[in-house]
């Protein structure tokens, strides 16, 4: 499978091609527990399966963590 | 006799919401919650740790189908950055109730209220419901609320400062111009700071520091629950006028 260039969490990354449910899984993430941008649109959990990464695509995961005011 | 409080369509019984940050660790924050029967907490949106996606997470410890998670602007200083966290937020968690606070200077931590007014329009727009951080000031509170704020939260001091609630006639002005709830956010450091914005009418108060930084958070959750309370009662007592000088309590008749 073809690996790909992008950009994870500010980071640049080589990924698999894939979805970017595959690669959610694929960093060991429960679905359920996370949110994605892509190029900064948000990606529905509904869809996460049938949107394919691509070269130079910007990722953010993101999840909920201890915050106060 | 149960005494609730609803915040855009959803009614809690405590008055008491806590944040989830600063403590030592999950447990301890986990008991803090508990103690302080908060229906509600806080929360940040942070990226995930990509390289140790193993890492515990609040969610295993707080449950979000027992607790409320507010998702919180925290660390955004413009309209633009809190906008998409709270897009993030909506998709990480499913719903709309939100807390907006764009900040305008690292020092003071006050709100940038030109950019929160947008975010908060902007938000409304997109069907959420901005709970929103402002200064205590009667007018910004009205404003926010014609903008779709679902609830307007003063701040009593800077965040994190712990002075307590600086000004009791700004808070207790925004009480009586509001149809939305009122909660004090930030600047409790004590049981007697959460009681005073409560005796002034406030329909709740946030906070996180003055729990978490205490030496005991969780008795201080605790106090914290208390005070509450007792600040709800004494404001729905209507308490006794002031005097200037004393009036006895026994009966003069009588005396021998």
């Amino acid at each position: 499978m073809a690996v790909i260039s992008i950009m994870l969490n500010g980071e640049a990354r080589q990924v698999r091609e894939g979805s970017i449910a595959d690669l959610v899984a694929s960093l060991g993430l429960d679905v359920k527990k996370v949110a994605v941008e892509r190029n900064r649109e948000i990606v529905p959990r509904s869809t996460l399966a049938a949107v394919a990464l691509a070269e130079g695509d910007a990722l953010e995961i993101v999840h909920f963590v201890g915050g106060g005011c | 006799m149960t005494d609730t409080w609803s915040v855009a369509g959803r009614t809690f019984t405590s008055r008491l919401i806590v944040g989830t940050g600063k403590y030592k660790d999950f447990e301890q924050n986990a008991a803090a919650v508990a103690a302080s029967g908060a229906e509600i907490v806080t929360v940040a949106v942070r990226r995930v740790n990509v390289s140790d996606p193993t890492a515990p997470m609040l969610t295993d410890y707080i449950d979000p189908k027992k607790i409320t998670y507010l998702p919180n602007t925290a660390g955004c200083f413009n309209a633009d950055d809190a906008i998409r966290t709270l897009r993030l937020a909506r998709e990480a968690g499913g719903w709309d109730l939100v807390k907006l606070e764009v900040l305008g200077e690292a020092k003071t931590l006050y709100p940038n209220m030109r950019e929160t007014l947008e975010a908060t329009e902007v938000l409304a727009k997109e069907g959420f419901l901005p709970m929103v951080y402002c200064v205590d000031d009667p007018i910004a509170a009205k404003q926010l609320e014609d903008a779709g704020a679902v609830a307007v939260m003063p701040l009593g001091a800077p965040i994190g400062s712990g002075l307590g609630i600086q000004n009791r006639v700004t808070i207790r002005l925004i009480v009586e111009g509001a149809s939305v709830p009122v909660l004090v956010d930030a600047g409790v450091g004590t049981a007697s700071d959460a009681a005073v914005a409560m005796e002034l009418g406030c329909d709740g108060v946030l906070m996180n520091t003055a729990i978490a930084e205490a030496k005991d958070p969780i008795r201080m959750a605790r106090a914290m629950k208390l005070a509450v309370e007792a600040g709800r009662d004494a404001y729905l007592s209507g308490r006794m006028g002031l005097r200037k000088y004393a009036d006895p309590s026994s009966p003069l008749a009588g005396l021998i």
